[in-house]
Formats: structure tokens, C-alpha cells, sequence
């Protein structure tokens, strides 16, 4: 079993084998619940005791036979005992919110496994609840995080109204308190010039659009979460079943504009994927914005069989590996950015060895 | 909210960027998100939806058929929370709040959600009436389904659940 520690310590996430469906282009799915204990104030007016006497409550709630059918044994860390570079890997690899990194007190996170499922406790809610998994599995993400909830709420009295559903801290929030997301790989739609319009599309149905990460002014790999942006007033199937029609809209488009590349510009495309393949192996100084494009560009290649040998896996791990956070971890020491750029391209030319 | 770029349709898009440490905030409308370039398109991870709602909130502060000002020393008479603070930060304070701050809410929920009203999952423990609600509904469907597959002895079977439940739901709005 995976400790939290071990979770810390390795890039590895279980959604990242990329051996869910679609995960050529979907490259995972995650869907999270927000859910408050009635009768507490929301976390944001809680005071430390308080705020204390719902992780414990919580914790209390993992002790039930439900919840250890569906997830197994859960592990419980305080914020507060993880070192800063351990929360910005937790950051890194979306198993806590941005927001919890300076703002850590009197918070806790729960993971199951290798944090497929995991909870945060007193984020903007007493409860966030959330699964990620590989490929276009957003149905099975709901069906887990559903049963997880039925477990946790055998014990846990949840604030619910008749009219309002769950409520929640944020009324964006409010309902169902669902946040069902993919992250998807559009290359092809980028090079076709076609992004803004398919993204533009999205956001009138009701859709977020967002990068992956946004460090400084650093590109992201052609990476792209669309998530669902009305929680009320449709039910989470519904929500799920929306966000789903509408990712395999983009990816037949993206698949299409793909062919459409690799038919007409061949040696165009792939002289771009060897180039990445090429630079990843031999380099010897890599920014993280150079190190994401490139393996946007193998990412592609690997999709259109241009390229065999290497796999998704390698390339899932390396978007952890190559942040600031998990170099330091691996170096043992903190590293000026020439220094860290130097530090990727040997850990980069390392992996492609192997 | 409207698009920053163009001043004219509804900004559909949303997303932070950071140039040189300096977080900035975009709202566009999808007609001018697509007219940027995509190496443009830079997003931060965090979406920030409590400055997106503080603005709506303020914005019906402001001039507009929506005006509803903020009452000074208005506040949630469970948590305390100050309708200034829930109006600046866009976070309430507790579940109370949403009773208590109803009238400010709806017009909110609906531009938000375009709904006012809950149809997903209730909780078995605190969703009382709504579970049976829902469960008759549930119920009402398959029964629908049942007859029209003429498959009658599980048609009965709904039915008969359907009436104890209603009978159920009876019992409850008694008591209440
Ligand atoms: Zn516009
Ligand atoms: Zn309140």
C-alpha cells in the first residue's frame, strides 16, 4: 500500500499509465463533490478548535464498511506536517488546491491507494471529494466518488436543502457541488489554428476551459481542463453526460485535424516529433516551458504511431518530475533556475536512456 | 459580466494569467477569446470565481435593474457573517446563510447556474422529504417504462411502492 509519503516521495499517479479509454487525447478524467457538515460554519469562519473538530469528524466517518469496500484503507496527514516542497508536489500532482499551499493551517488531506481518491478537509468546504482516473472515465469517476459519499453521509450529517441541494461555501458551487473535468491534448487542433474557435464553442455550453498549470508565462503542453460550470438544477449524470458528449466532440475534431496534419504535412509533423525526440535525449539544459512543448510535440507523434517505444506513462510521470518541486525533492537541495534547467535535462536525457 | 474586450456580449471565458509575478484576470466573450492567439492562452490553475461572483454581487450594487445595495449591519443571525463581507468575497458563511440571504441570492443563482432549483442526488440522512421526492419520481419513470414494455407484474410492483412512498410523504408533511 501507498503511503502518503510514498506518494510525496514518487511522480507516479495511478491515472497516469494512460490505460483508461481515449487517453491518446483525454489524457484523465477527474470529478470531485463539494460537501459541508450541517450546523458548522463553512471553513473560512472557523476558528482553530473548530476547525480541528471537523478533520476529526471526518476521520471518525473513514471507520465504515462502505467506504473500505470502495476505496480501501484511507491515510489522514495534516497539512501543517508536510514540508512546503511535499504540499507543491501535492500541488503538482492535483491532489490539493493551489490555494492550500500558503494557506495549510488547520487543514487536511485523506488519500486512498496512490491518491486516485482522495479528500480535502477544509478547503473552501469542510469536504472535497475527488477522483482522478486515466482516459475518458468520467462515469466511473462519478460512480466512486457517489459511493464514497453514501459511505461518509452513513455518519456524517451533510448540509442539504430541499430546494438549494448541498450547499456550499461558493454559491457557484451550490446543488449538486460537483466539479467533473478531463484534460485533454489538442495539438492538432493548435497547429490547424482551430483551438480558439473549438474552446470558444465550449465555454457557450456551459464549459470552463483552463490550462493544466500556468507557472509564470510558461506554456503547458497543449494541455487543456474543460470542466462543467453549473451545478445547479441539473442532476450529476446530466452534468456528466454533457461534459462527456462534448469531449468527444473535441476529439473527433482534434482527431480529424490530426489525420488531416499527418496526411498532408507528413515530413512536416514529423520532422516536429523526431526534433522533440531528438532534443528530450540529448539536451543539456531544458526550461520546463521548452520541456512541456516538446513533449506536446512526442505526445503527438506517439498518438500518430510516428514514433514507437516510448510511452504515455513516461511522459505523465515526467510533467511531475521536471516542476521545480519534485527536482528539489530529487536533488535533496534548492537550485537556481540555470542550475534546475540543467538538473531536468539530465533527469529528461536519463529517462529516454533507459 | 461582460466581455472585457469587446464591452458588448457576455463573457463566457474565463482565466488568470501570470506575467512576470503579476496575476491578471481575463473575462472574454468567445468570439474575442478566439481571436487570440493560442500561445497566448495561458492559464493559470486556479480560476478565481470568488473575484468573478465579488464582482457580479458588486456590479448589481451598481447602477442596473438589480440594484439591491447591501443593508449595513445586515448579518446571518447563525454565523455572523456581515452582508458587506459575503458581498466583497463572495463566500458565505454557513448553510444558514443561503435562507437568510435568499433575496440576494436568486437573481445571483440563476445568472450562475441559469436554475434555482436542485434536481441531483439527495442524501439519505439529511434529505428528508426531497429523497422521497425523488425516489417517486424515479419510481413514476420506471413505471412508465414497465407498461410500455407490457411487462405488468413489475409495473404492479411500482406501483404499490409508489403509493406506500406517497403514503410516506403524507405522513412526513403531517409531522412538519
Ligand atoms: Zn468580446
Ligand atoms: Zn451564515
Amino acid at each position: 500500500m501507498m503511503s502518503i509519503k510514498d506518494i510525496v516521495n514518487n511522480a507516479h499517479s495511478r491515472w497516469m499509465d494512460s490505460d483508461g479509454p481515449e487517453s491518446d487525447i483525454v489524457v484523465s478524467s477527474r470529478v470531485r463533490v463539494a460537501r459541508n457538515l450541517t450546523g458548522i460554519p463553512f471553513p473560512h469562519m472557523l476558528d482553530t478548535e473548530k476547525a480541528k473538530e471537523v478533520i476529526n469528524a471526518v476521520r471518525l466517518a473513514l471507520d465504515n464498511e462502505q467506504v473500505k469496500n470502495i476505496a480501501g484503507e484511507p491515510e489522514l496527514i495534516n497539512l501543517d506536517e508536510l514540508s512546503p516542497v511535499d504540499r507543491q508536489i501535492l500541488v503538482d500532482k492535483h491532489l490539493i488546491s493551489p490555494d492550500m499551499l500558503n494557506n495549510f493551517q488547520n487543514k487536511a488531506v485523506i488519500m486512498w491507494q496512490d491518491g486516485t481518491i482522495s479528500i480535502m478537509i477544509n478547503e473552501e468546504d469542510h469536504l472535497r471529494i475527488q477522483c482522478f482516473l486515466s482516459g475518458l472515465q468520467l462515469t466511473e469517476a462519478w460512480e466512486i466518488i457517489d459511493q464514497v459519499d453514501n459511505g461518509l453521509e452513513q455518519t456524517l450529517d451533510f448540509a442539504f436543502s430541499e430546494k438549494l441541494g448541498y450547499l456550499t461555501s461558493c454559491p457557484t458551487n451550490v446543488g449538486t457541488g460537483i466539479r467533473a473535468s478531463v484534460m485533454l491534448h489538442l495539438p492538432g487542433l493548435k497547429l490547424t489554428k482551430q483551438l480558439g474557435g473549438v474552446l470558444g464553442a465550449t465555454g457557450k455550453l456551459g464549459l470552463t476551459v483552463r490550462g493544466l498549470y500556468g507557472e509564470g508565462t510558461e506554456a503547458v503542453g497543449d494541455l487543456f481542463q474543460i470542466s462543467n460550470q453549473i451545478t445547479l438544477g441539473q442532476s450529476e449524470e446530466e452534468i456528466i453526460d454533457n461534459l462527456i458528449s462534448v469531449s468527444r466532440q473535441i476529439m473527433s475534431q482534434e482527431q480529424a485535424a490530426r489525420r488531416a496534419l499527418y496526411k498532408n504535412r507528413r515530413e512536416v509533423i514529423e520532422d516536429r516529433v523526431f526534433r522533440a525526440y531528438g532534443i528530450l535525449k540529448h539536451a543539456r539544459i531544458l526550461s520546463s516551458e521548452e520541456a512541456m512543448r516538446l513533449f506536446s510535440d512526442l505526445r503527438l507523434g506517439l498518438g500518430l504511431k510516428a514514433v514507437t517505444g516510448i510511452r504515455f506513462k513516461l511522459l505523465n510521470e515526467l510533467m511531475v518530475k521536471i516542476r521545480p518541486a519534485f527536482m528539489v525533492k530529487i536533488a535533496g537541495k534548492e537550485m537556481s533556475t540555470y542550475e534546475r534547467d540543467t538538473f531536468r535535462a539530465g533527469l529528461i536525457r536519463k529517462e529516454f536512456e533507459a | 459580466m461582460v466581455c472585457e474586450s469587446c464591452g458588448q456580449r457576455p463573457a463566457t471565458i474565463h482565466f488568470t494569467e501570470i506575467i512576470n509575478g503579476h496575476k491578471q484576470e481575463s473575462h472574454l466573450c468567445e468570439i474575442c477569446a478566439g481571436e487570440l492567439q493560442p500561445q497566448g492562452l495561458k492559464f493559470a490553475p486556479q480560476l478565481s470565481l470568488h473575484h468573478f461572483l465579488a464582482g457580479l454581487l458588486n456590479h448589481e450594487l451598481g447602477e442596473g435593474s438589480y440594484r439591491v445595495p447591501a443593508e449595513a449591519g445586515r448579518k446571518c443571525a447563525k454565523c455572523g457573517i456581515m452582508e458587506e463581507q459575503f458581498v466583497k468575497q463572495g463566500l458565505l458563511g454557513c448553510g444558514d446563510c443561503y435562507p437568510y440571504f435568499e433575496e440576494r441570492l436568486q437573481p445571483l443563482l440563476r445568472r450562475i447556474h441559469g436554475n434555482t432549483r436542485h434536481t441531483g442526488k439527495v442524501p439519505a440522512r439529511t434529505g428528508g422529504r426531497a429523497r422521497l421526492v425523488k425516489e417517486i419520481e424515479d419510481l413514476k419513470s420506471k413505471l412508465k417504462t414497465a407498461v410500455e414494455h407490457e411487462e405488468f407484474e413489475l409495473a404492479v410492483k411500482y406501483r404499490d411502492r409508489i403509493r406506500e412512498l406517497e403514503g410516506n410523504l403524507l405522513e412526513e408533511e403531517g409531522e412538519a
